[in-house]
């Protein structure tokens, strides 16, 4: 179910410290999400398709993935352009397409993709592991970090669990269709779910407390930058930097872009 | 429904980000270190729900059941609805770190109020009380969320107007799926394991 195959390369961009790659993830989103103007959203979209083939993933993969993230988007694009008043770009029906809102939807669009292809090149080239032991090393609340781990390891398992009841309840020929039957079916599938989840939790802390859990999370790993990734990083940020000032000064002045 | 990055306005993201970070802090405080594995395997239990599509008419909506994850959790599902968001946006980029704020919240804020609206009604020996309680358990965590994220849309922009009616709209048929679907969920717990749906009572 989870397919983690863009964490397996070997780019500069994988075996990047994750800490670093978390931050500077998390400080180009946000400047990114409150940009406005439309020349700096273009540029963080080249910014983002340079990250993208830094890391060398491979690019079908990387489109499947957007088509999917799209969806939301393509929603708002159905919409959008007919909520605007202005210049009528074309008509259907009663509908009326005009300029302005064909224009916000592909702000919006372009938003959207440029943030996305970031997280894709900074994060999905990390294994999710990693991720949440770095955000343990950020500091990150013990308690949350543990939530974490664990739910990232039950997934696979619960998931598993699901497949099998699943085809248990196929063979046995069971067909989905609009009625109580079916939903009924489906519930019971939920809470034998939650029965045998809320079992296995009992044992697992039974387990830890066997093994002498006493609350902290002992990590045998841990990370350091190279100076290479260090200069990256700071690279990466400064770009990040200088896209928010040109946001925030008066229009007019912005002669580098 | 998830809102995905670049759409929201800053302020509406500050403010999902900040009573996110309040609601996690008294779920987490809420959640001793005995209840930990619990609360992530729930919330994994989350998770592979929201992969599964019953049918509807000619399509499918797949199960939300944040209402439910409400009834067994009560705070504590906040930081499992923190937790489940949070890998859907880094594993498959569904929903995003700027927004991971709001869309906690539009989960996770209707979570917890059915579990002190409904939370007494499931555990109670009446029938009637259960079924009643279950069933608007899940009815309104379900349309509290669509109207959290229509009113996140219409706080970022006007213009968001028709967008948000067509979500409102949209959440209606999968209201009374997970009304159902909660009625049976809780009806079964109740026959098999009772004590899953107490120990959030006794927690909070």
């Amino acid at each position: 179910m989870i397919n983690e195959a863009l964490s397996e390369g070997t780019s500069f961009l994988h075996n990047f410290d994750p800490r670093l790659k978390i931050l500077v993830a998390l400080t180009y989103s946000v400047t990114v999400a409150l940009l406005t103007s439309f020349t700096l959203l273009v540029v963080s979209m080249a910014f983002s398709m340079v990250l993208i083939f830094w890391a060398r993933l491979p690019l079908s993969g990387v489109l499947r993935r957007l088509l999917i993230v799209n969806g939301f988007v393509f929603f708002l694009w159905l919409v959008l352009p007919f909520s605007y008043d202005g210049m009528e770009f074309f008509a259907v029906g009663p509908l009326v397409a005009t300029y302005p809102g064909i224009y916000q939807a592909l702000r919006i669009t372009l938003k959207s993709n440029a943030i996305i292809l970031c997280l894709i090149a900074l994060l999905s080239t990390s294994p999710t592991f990693m991720l949440v032991h770095a955000l343990h090393h950020m500091k990150v609340p013990s308690k949350l970090v543990q939530l974490f781990f664990f739910t990232y390891r039950y997934i696979h398992v619960i998931y598993t669990e699901f497949t099998r009841l699943n085809t248990a309840m196929k063979i046995r020929g069971f067909a989905p269709g609009t009625d109580l039957h079916t939903y009924r079916t489906y519930a019971y599938l939920v809470g034998m779910l939650l029965v045998r989840s809320y079992e296995r939790s009992r044992r697992i802390y039974s387990s830890m407390l066997c093994r002498g859990f006493n609350g902290t999370f002992h990590t045998l790993y841990h990370f350091e930058s190279r100076p290479r990734e260090l200069v990256s990083a700071a690279v990466m940020t400064t770009i990040v930097l200088l896209i928010a000032i040109g946001q925030w000064l008066p229009p007019g002045k912005i002669v580098l872009f | 429904m998830h809102i995905s990055e670049g759409i929201l306005s800053a302020p509406v993201l500050l403010t999902g980000a900040t009573l996110t970070v309040i609601g996690t802090g008294i779920g987490l405080k809420k959640t001793d270190y005995e209840k930990v594995p619990e609360v992530a395997v729930l919330s994994s239990v989350f998770f592979v729900a929201s992969l599964i599509h019953v049918p509807l008419g000619p399509t499918s909506v797949h199960l939300i059941l944040n209402g439910l994850l409400g009834l067994l959790l009560g705070w504590s599902a906040f930081p499992a609805i923190l937790v489940a968001l949070f890998l859907q946006a880094i594993l498959f980029q569904f929903g995003g770190l700027t927004t991971l704020g709001v869309n906690t919240i539009n989960m996770a804020l209707p979570a917890v109020a059915c579990y002190f609206a409904f939370g007494k009604a499931v555990t109670s020996e009446k029938n009637w009380a259960v079924i009643g309680g279950a069933f608007c358990c899940g009815f309104l965590s379900v349309g509290l969320s669509g109207l959290l994220v229509a009113l996140s849309l219409l706080f970022t922009g006007q213009s968001f107007l028709n967008v948000a009616r067509l979500i409102l709209l949209a959440h209606l048929p999968v209201m009374i799926i997970e009304g159902v679907i909660t009625v049976f969920v809780v009806k079964f717990l109740k026959k098999v394991k009772p004590e899953i749906l107490e120990v959030a009572n006794a927690a909070n």
